[in-house]
């Protein structure tokens, strides 16, 4: 009995898993071609980036504050107070900046394009589309895409820059002047760290939105259903976030 | 694509299941045009289904369904996209999309299509809503309109692309009686204008009201076809049921309900 149901469970991963790739290209390839839908895409990036902007910012600065605080307390007994801003910059940027704004989004707009689209399935309002002759894999997943691949990164960015920021208030209690600060951040930082910055959000924001959106647009049974579905967009993008990190980390040290 | 002469929607044999629980079984039915049509059965029969395999919307497990001749089951999207221009659907809670105003939602098409300019497009949705009395609600989002108003709005948005077949799936239901008298005139308008309708509703004196035939399904099969006069004289013990439930069938439905 229970080699069948761990059966069942992994046919169905492997279905779902399926879905969520056959999803994902149709998906891309519609980014290429017309109709573009301006409008639903502008409305999706103010939806995921904007509105986004004040939680990131907060993540960002806290926990900055709280990697600076940690790293002074160890750097201390080695009067190596000076490195601090190199040690927030290189966690920040390659692994909590990425991460932790990723997760914070899967939160906050995974769980809110579910929601949005299973409330549309269950209302039939997809089916309406799909009858006047839309494409709803290009208006509905694609539109959502293209915001989600520009806005995760420069969300990053952001929560990067303000966790640095943060970092550097703790730091100046410990008398540690701007310029010290900043010399510090070559020392510890290399371009490809950079470039993992960047390029980690933007697989995970491509990870919140397909998985959001097949989610969302395989809701069944009413309102009950939505709710089911926005909680497994939640666990199972902060859970694909998390172990995809830990294979792009590797793939970065790989070509290092 | 195999095509033929004959005009109208038929589905052949036309068998669905879900879950392993069967919709329908051998279901065949004709919509003629110029023949409104209402389809009758117990709720969670299967009436809604049926609009929706016609659409494309599901598909089915064997069986063909033909518009005008040609097998949607062979069809592409894009195919069925043309097809669909053929028919449209009110559906039951009116399906208007939440994030456009009503002008926006009754244009819908006109716009995904693309071929019609911005003044035209506007001309034709305010003329599709003085079709349904409401031109004043062109600027509204659908959560300012009442039951009512959706639906004559889901009414106009399924008129503005000029189908030959209008569906609607319960459309007087959790209307008051204004509402409901409404809704048939509108049907009975649709029907003048050469539209042909085909309608799913529990509701008889709307279904009297608008249509010339009725098809009743019961266990996941046609039983009857027919006019007004014929069903009434109908010896179906189903039918007679129906119209007139008894104790009986109460406890018939009971049993239903927990066999699904």
């Amino acid at each position: 009995m229970p080699v069948r149901f761990a059966e069942q469970k992994l046919l169905f991963f492997l279905s779902e898993l399926q879905e969520v790739c056959i999803l994902s290209l149709r998906a891309v390839r519609g980014i290429f071609s017309r109709p573009l839908y301006y409008r639903e895409f502008v409305s999706q990036l103010d939806k995921i980036g904007v509105d986004s902007l004040f939680i990131v910012c907060l993540t960002g600065l806290f926990t900055g504050m709280v990697m600076a605080l940690q790293s002074l307390i160890q750097l201390k007994p080695f009067a190596a107070t000076s490195y601090v801003g190199g040690m927030v910059a290189v966690t920040m940027v390659k692994e909590l900046g990425p991460v932790l704004s990723s997760l914070m989004i899967a939160g906050r707009v995974g769980s809110a394009i579910t929601a949005e689209l299973g409330t549309m399935v269950v209302t039939e309002q997809v089916d309406a589309m799909r009858v006047e002759g839309t494409d709803i894999v290009k208006r509905l997943v694609t539109s959502r895409l293209k915001a989600m691949l520009i806005a995760m990164p420069l969300l990053a960015v952001v929560a990067d820059t303000v966790a640095l920021a943060g970092g550097y208030l703790i730091a100046a209690g410990y008398n540690i002047s701007p310029l010290m600060y900043c010399k510090s951040l070559p020392q510890f930082m290399r371009f490809q760290d950079l470039i993992e910055g960047v390029a980690k959000p933007a697989f995970f924001g491509l990870l919140i939105v397909m998985i959001a959106c097949r989610v969302g647009l395989s809701v069944s049974g009413g309102a009950e259903g939505v709710g089911v579905s926005v909680k497994r967009t939640v666990v199972v993008s902060s859970v694909f976030i998390l172990v995809s990190d830990f294979f792009i980390t590797k793939i970065f040290i790989f070509f290092r | 694509m195999a095509k033929s002469p004959e005009k109208g929607i038929r589905m052949e044999q036309v068998c669905y299941s879900v879950g392993g629980r069967t919709i329908l079984r051998d279901f065949n039915l004709t919509l003629e045009p110029g023949i409104n049509r209402t389809i009758l059965g117990v709720s969670g029969v299967g009436k809604t289904t049926i609009l929706k395999l016609i659409l494309g919307l599901l598909r089915p497990d064997s069986g063909s369904i033909t518009i005008d001749g040609a097998d949607i089951g062979r069809m592409g999207e894009r195919e069925l996209n043309r097809a669909r221009k053929h028919i449209s659907i009110v559906f039951q809670g009116g399906a208007l999309f939440d994030s456009m105003t009503v002008g926006e939602n009754v244009a819908y098409r006109l716009l995904e299509e693309g071929d019609l300019g911005e003044a035209e497009i506007e001309r034709i949705a305010m003329e599709k809503l003085g079709f349904v009395g409401l031109e004043q609600a062109m600027d509204l989002y659908p959560a300012e309109l009442s039951g009512g108003m959706k639906k004559r709005v889901a009414i106009a948005r399924a008129l503005a692309a000029d189908p030959e077949y209008i569906f609607f799936d319960e459309p007087t239901t959790g209307l008051d009686p204004i509402g409901v008298y409404n809704i048939q005139q509108l049907m009975l308008g649709l029907q003048r204008q050469g539209k042909t309708t085909l309608m799913v509703t529990h509701d008889m004196p709307t279904a009297f009201a608008v249509s010339d035939r009725f098809s009743f399904i019961h266990d996941a099969r046609l039983i009857f076809e027919g006019t007004r006069g014929e069903m009434e004289a109908s010896n179906l013990v189903e039918i007679a049921e129906f119209f007139s439930p008894s104790e009986v069938s109460l406890f018939k439905f009971a049993n239903r309900q927990e066999e699904t």
